[in-house]
Protein backbone atom coordinates (compact mmCIF):
# COMPACT_ATOMS: atom_id res chain seq x y z
CA UNK A 1 0.00 0.00 0.00
CA UNK A 2 1.44 3.42 -0.83
CA UNK A 3 1.02 5.97 1.41
CA UNK A 4 1.45 9.01 -1.23
CA UNK A 5 -1.90 11.03 -1.47
CA UNK A 6 -2.48 11.17 -5.13
CA UNK A 7 -2.03 15.04 -5.09
CA UNK A 8 1.65 14.50 -4.11
CA UNK A 9 2.06 11.79 -6.57
CA UNK A 10 1.35 14.72 -9.33
CA UNK A 11 2.80 17.45 -7.85
CA UNK A 12 6.07 14.90 -7.29
CA UNK A 13 6.37 15.66 -3.92
CA UNK A 14 7.37 13.48 -1.04
CA UNK A 15 9.05 11.02 -3.02
CA UNK A 16 12.51 9.56 -1.99
CA UNK A 17 13.91 10.65 -5.19
CA UNK A 18 17.95 10.68 -5.02
CA UNK A 19 18.09 11.14 -1.27
CA UNK A 20 19.56 7.70 -0.81
CA UNK A 21 22.14 8.44 -2.91
CA UNK A 22 23.12 11.52 -1.24
CA UNK A 23 23.24 9.77 2.42
CA UNK A 24 25.25 7.28 1.05
CA UNK A 25 27.87 9.05 -0.88
CA UNK A 26 27.91 11.40 1.76
CA UNK A 27 28.99 8.32 3.80
CA UNK A 28 31.25 6.78 1.37
CA UNK A 29 33.20 10.08 0.97
CA UNK A 30 33.38 10.67 4.40
CA UNK A 31 35.12 6.83 5.60
CA UNK A 32 37.56 7.43 2.74
CA UNK A 33 38.58 10.84 3.81
CA UNK A 34 39.48 9.56 7.33
CA UNK A 35 42.63 8.02 6.02
CA UNK A 36 43.16 10.67 3.36
CA UNK A 37 42.84 13.43 5.28
CA UNK A 38 45.37 11.87 7.93
CA UNK A 39 47.85 11.28 5.73
CA UNK A 40 47.80 14.52 4.47
CA UNK A 41 48.06 16.21 7.82
CA UNK A 42 51.31 13.86 8.63
CA UNK A 43 52.77 14.56 5.63
CA UNK A 44 52.48 17.91 5.94
CA UNK A 45 53.80 18.36 9.01
CA UNK A 46 56.78 15.81 8.05
CA UNK A 47 57.85 18.12 5.38
CA UNK A 48 61.32 20.01 6.53
CA UNK A 49 59.99 23.67 4.57
CA UNK A 50 57.50 24.73 2.24
CA UNK A 51 59.91 26.59 -0.43
CA UNK A 52 59.03 25.41 -3.82
CA UNK A 53 61.95 23.22 -4.30
CA UNK A 54 60.99 20.84 -1.67
CA UNK A 55 57.44 20.73 -2.40
CA UNK A 56 58.11 19.95 -5.48
CA UNK A 57 60.03 17.01 -4.51
CA UNK A 58 57.49 16.12 -2.05
CA UNK A 59 54.15 16.59 -4.71
CA UNK A 60 56.32 14.47 -7.57
CA UNK A 61 56.79 11.44 -5.46
CA UNK A 62 53.74 8.53 -7.57
CA UNK A 63 52.26 7.86 -4.34
CA UNK A 64 51.77 11.34 -3.15
CA UNK A 65 50.61 12.70 -6.40
CA UNK A 66 48.07 10.16 -6.31
CA UNK A 67 47.02 10.51 -2.78
CA UNK A 68 47.30 14.25 -3.22
CA UNK A 69 44.51 14.11 -6.32
CA UNK A 70 41.94 11.38 -4.39
CA UNK A 71 41.94 14.01 -1.72
CA UNK A 72 41.24 17.04 -3.30
CA UNK A 73 38.61 15.01 -5.34
CA UNK A 74 36.82 13.28 -2.45
CA UNK A 75 36.94 16.03 0.19
CA UNK A 76 35.44 18.38 -3.05
CA UNK A 77 32.42 15.81 -3.52
CA UNK A 78 32.18 15.54 0.58
CA UNK A 79 32.03 19.43 0.62
CA UNK A 80 29.97 19.78 -2.08
CA UNK A 81 27.44 17.22 -1.08
CA UNK A 82 27.21 18.58 2.13
CA UNK A 83 27.41 22.28 1.51
CA UNK A 84 23.72 21.93 -0.78
CA UNK A 85 22.93 20.48 2.65
CA UNK A 86 23.01 23.77 4.55
CA UNK A 87 21.80 26.09 1.38
CA UNK A 88 18.65 23.54 1.31
CA UNK A 89 18.14 24.19 4.85
CA UNK A 90 18.72 28.20 5.54
CA UNK A 91 18.00 29.58 1.35
CA UNK A 92 14.70 29.76 0.80
CA UNK A 93 13.03 30.60 -2.43
CA UNK A 94 12.77 28.52 -5.42
CA UNK A 95 15.11 31.10 -7.67
CA UNK A 96 17.35 32.02 -5.12
CA UNK A 97 17.86 28.73 -3.70
CA UNK A 98 18.80 27.19 -7.72
CA UNK A 99 21.12 29.84 -7.99
CA UNK A 100 22.75 28.85 -4.97
CA UNK A 101 23.10 25.14 -5.32
CA UNK A 102 24.00 25.79 -9.10
CA UNK A 103 26.82 28.31 -8.23
CA UNK A 104 27.84 25.65 -5.15
CA UNK A 105 28.19 23.07 -7.48
CA UNK A 106 30.25 24.59 -10.12
CA UNK A 107 32.53 26.21 -7.77
CA UNK A 108 33.21 22.68 -5.78
CA UNK A 109 33.84 21.71 -10.12
CA UNK A 110 36.23 24.24 -10.27
CA UNK A 111 37.86 23.36 -6.93
CA UNK A 112 37.98 19.33 -7.62
CA UNK A 113 39.50 20.51 -11.62
CA UNK A 114 41.78 22.81 -10.51
CA UNK A 115 43.66 20.36 -7.52
CA UNK A 116 43.73 17.69 -9.63
CA UNK A 117 45.49 19.98 -12.33
CA UNK A 118 47.92 21.54 -10.38
CA UNK A 119 48.96 17.87 -9.14
CA UNK A 120 49.44 16.54 -12.35
CA UNK A 121 51.51 19.55 -13.80
CA UNK A 122 53.71 19.27 -10.76
CA UNK A 123 53.97 15.31 -10.53
CA UNK A 124 54.09 15.52 -14.19
CA UNK A 125 57.63 18.03 -14.09
CA UNK A 126 55.97 20.91 -15.93
CA UNK A 127 56.32 22.99 -13.26
CA UNK A 128 58.30 26.02 -13.89
CA UNK B 1 0.66 26.33 -1.39
CA UNK B 2 0.06 27.51 1.72
CA UNK B 3 3.46 28.77 3.93
CA UNK B 4 4.83 26.08 6.03
CA UNK B 5 7.01 25.41 8.74
CA UNK B 6 10.11 24.19 7.22
CA UNK B 7 13.55 22.47 7.80
CA UNK B 8 15.22 22.70 10.19
CA UNK B 9 13.02 23.99 12.86
CA UNK B 10 15.53 25.35 15.16
CA UNK B 11 13.65 27.28 17.27
CA UNK B 12 11.21 24.35 18.49
CA UNK B 13 13.84 22.15 20.46
CA UNK B 14 15.02 22.77 23.93
CA UNK B 15 18.53 23.24 24.36
CA UNK B 16 20.89 20.66 25.49
CA UNK B 17 24.45 20.30 25.08
CA UNK B 18 24.29 17.76 22.82
CA UNK B 19 22.78 19.88 20.15
CA UNK B 20 26.14 22.28 20.15
CA UNK B 21 27.91 18.98 19.11
CA UNK B 22 25.77 18.76 15.98
CA UNK B 23 25.81 22.57 15.59
CA UNK B 24 29.68 22.67 15.62
CA UNK B 25 30.13 20.47 13.18
CA UNK B 26 28.47 22.07 10.73
CA UNK B 27 30.45 24.64 11.20
CA UNK B 28 33.82 22.71 11.22
CA UNK B 29 32.33 21.64 7.70
CA UNK B 30 31.77 24.82 6.26
CA UNK B 31 35.53 26.26 7.31
CA UNK B 32 36.85 23.44 6.32
CA UNK B 33 35.45 23.81 2.89
CA UNK B 34 37.06 27.25 3.04
CA UNK B 35 40.35 25.39 3.98
CA UNK B 36 39.87 23.55 0.79
CA UNK B 37 39.88 26.59 -1.11
CA UNK B 38 43.20 27.47 0.38
CA UNK B 39 44.65 24.24 -0.01
CA UNK B 40 43.75 24.03 -3.91
CA UNK B 41 44.90 28.21 -4.41
CA UNK B 42 48.19 26.80 -2.91
CA UNK B 43 48.37 23.78 -5.18
CA UNK B 44 47.98 25.97 -7.97
CA UNK B 45 50.40 28.70 -6.62
CA UNK B 46 53.22 25.72 -6.59
CA UNK B 47 51.98 24.54 -10.03
CA UNK B 48 52.77 27.93 -11.23
CA UNK B 49 55.80 28.03 -10.27
CA UNK B 50 58.82 29.36 -7.47
CA UNK B 51 58.07 33.16 -8.26
CA UNK B 52 54.38 32.83 -8.21
CA UNK B 53 54.47 30.55 -5.31
CA UNK B 54 56.69 32.98 -3.38
CA UNK B 55 54.09 35.62 -4.41
CA UNK B 56 51.09 33.06 -2.78
CA UNK B 57 53.35 32.44 0.29
CA UNK B 58 54.00 36.43 1.17
CA UNK B 59 50.15 36.81 2.63
CA UNK B 60 49.60 32.83 3.31
CA UNK B 61 52.57 32.71 5.66
CA UNK B 62 51.47 36.56 7.00
CA UNK B 63 51.47 37.16 10.55
CA UNK B 64 47.45 37.28 9.89
CA UNK B 65 47.22 33.93 8.41
CA UNK B 66 48.29 32.33 11.66
CA UNK B 67 44.60 32.43 13.47
CA UNK B 68 43.38 30.86 10.51
CA UNK B 69 45.05 28.03 10.12
CA UNK B 70 45.19 27.56 14.35
CA UNK B 71 41.48 27.33 13.01
CA UNK B 72 41.52 24.94 10.57
CA UNK B 73 43.73 22.64 12.32
CA UNK B 74 40.87 22.54 15.19
CA UNK B 75 38.34 22.42 12.63
CA UNK B 76 39.72 19.33 11.43
CA UNK B 77 40.37 17.59 14.54
CA UNK B 78 37.01 18.29 15.61
CA UNK B 79 35.58 17.26 12.31
CA UNK B 80 37.17 14.06 12.01
CA UNK B 81 36.39 12.86 15.16
CA UNK B 82 32.75 13.96 15.57
CA UNK B 83 32.25 12.73 11.58
CA UNK B 84 33.83 9.24 13.20
CA UNK B 85 30.92 9.30 16.10
CA UNK B 86 28.36 10.03 13.33
CA UNK B 87 29.57 6.54 11.04
CA UNK B 88 29.14 4.80 14.45
CA UNK B 89 25.70 6.42 15.13
CA UNK B 90 24.74 5.61 11.11
CA UNK B 91 25.57 1.59 12.58
CA UNK B 92 22.55 2.42 14.71
CA UNK B 93 25.00 2.01 17.89
CA UNK B 94 25.10 4.73 20.31
CA UNK B 95 21.86 6.75 20.00
CA UNK B 96 20.51 6.23 23.45
CA UNK B 97 20.55 9.45 25.25
CA UNK B 98 23.17 8.62 27.54
CA UNK B 99 25.38 7.30 25.47
CA UNK B 100 24.98 10.09 23.13
CA UNK B 101 26.07 12.80 25.73
CA UNK B 102 28.60 10.68 26.71
CA UNK B 103 30.07 10.44 22.99
CA UNK B 104 29.72 14.43 22.93
CA UNK B 105 32.19 14.63 26.34
CA UNK B 106 34.15 12.49 24.06
CA UNK B 107 34.12 14.31 20.84
CA UNK B 108 35.34 17.53 22.83
CA UNK B 109 38.24 15.93 25.02
CA UNK B 110 39.03 13.81 21.65
CA UNK B 111 39.14 16.81 19.49
CA UNK B 112 40.95 19.35 21.79
CA UNK B 113 43.86 16.60 22.32
CA UNK B 114 43.94 16.59 18.97
CA UNK B 115 44.09 19.44 17.85
CA UNK B 116 47.14 20.40 21.11
CA UNK B 117 49.08 17.51 19.51
CA UNK B 118 48.82 18.36 15.55
CA UNK B 119 49.89 22.25 16.65
CA UNK B 120 52.72 20.77 18.96
CA UNK B 121 53.74 19.16 15.72
CA UNK B 122 53.76 21.91 13.54
CA UNK B 123 55.52 24.16 16.33
CA UNK B 124 58.13 21.99 16.27
CA UNK B 125 58.33 21.93 12.37
CA UNK B 126 58.39 26.13 12.75
CA UNK B 127 60.92 25.98 15.03
CA UNK B 128 62.76 23.22 13.05
CA UNK B 129 62.57 25.21 9.46
CA UNK B 130 65.15 27.66 8.07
Amino acid sequence: MSLRSPLGKVLGVGSAKSGVQHWWVQRLTAVALVPLSVWFVVSLLSLPSFDHATVVAWMSGSWTALLLILLVLTCAWHSQLGVRVVVEDYVHGAAARTVTLVSVLFVHTLIAAAGVFAVLKVAFGAAP
Amino acid sequence: MPPRPLSPHLSVYQFKYTLTTSILNRCTALALSVGLLLLVYWLMAVASGAHAQARAARWLSGPLMKPVYAALIMAFCYHLVAGIRHLVWDTGRGLERAQAQRSAWLVVALSIALTLLIGYCAWLAGARAP
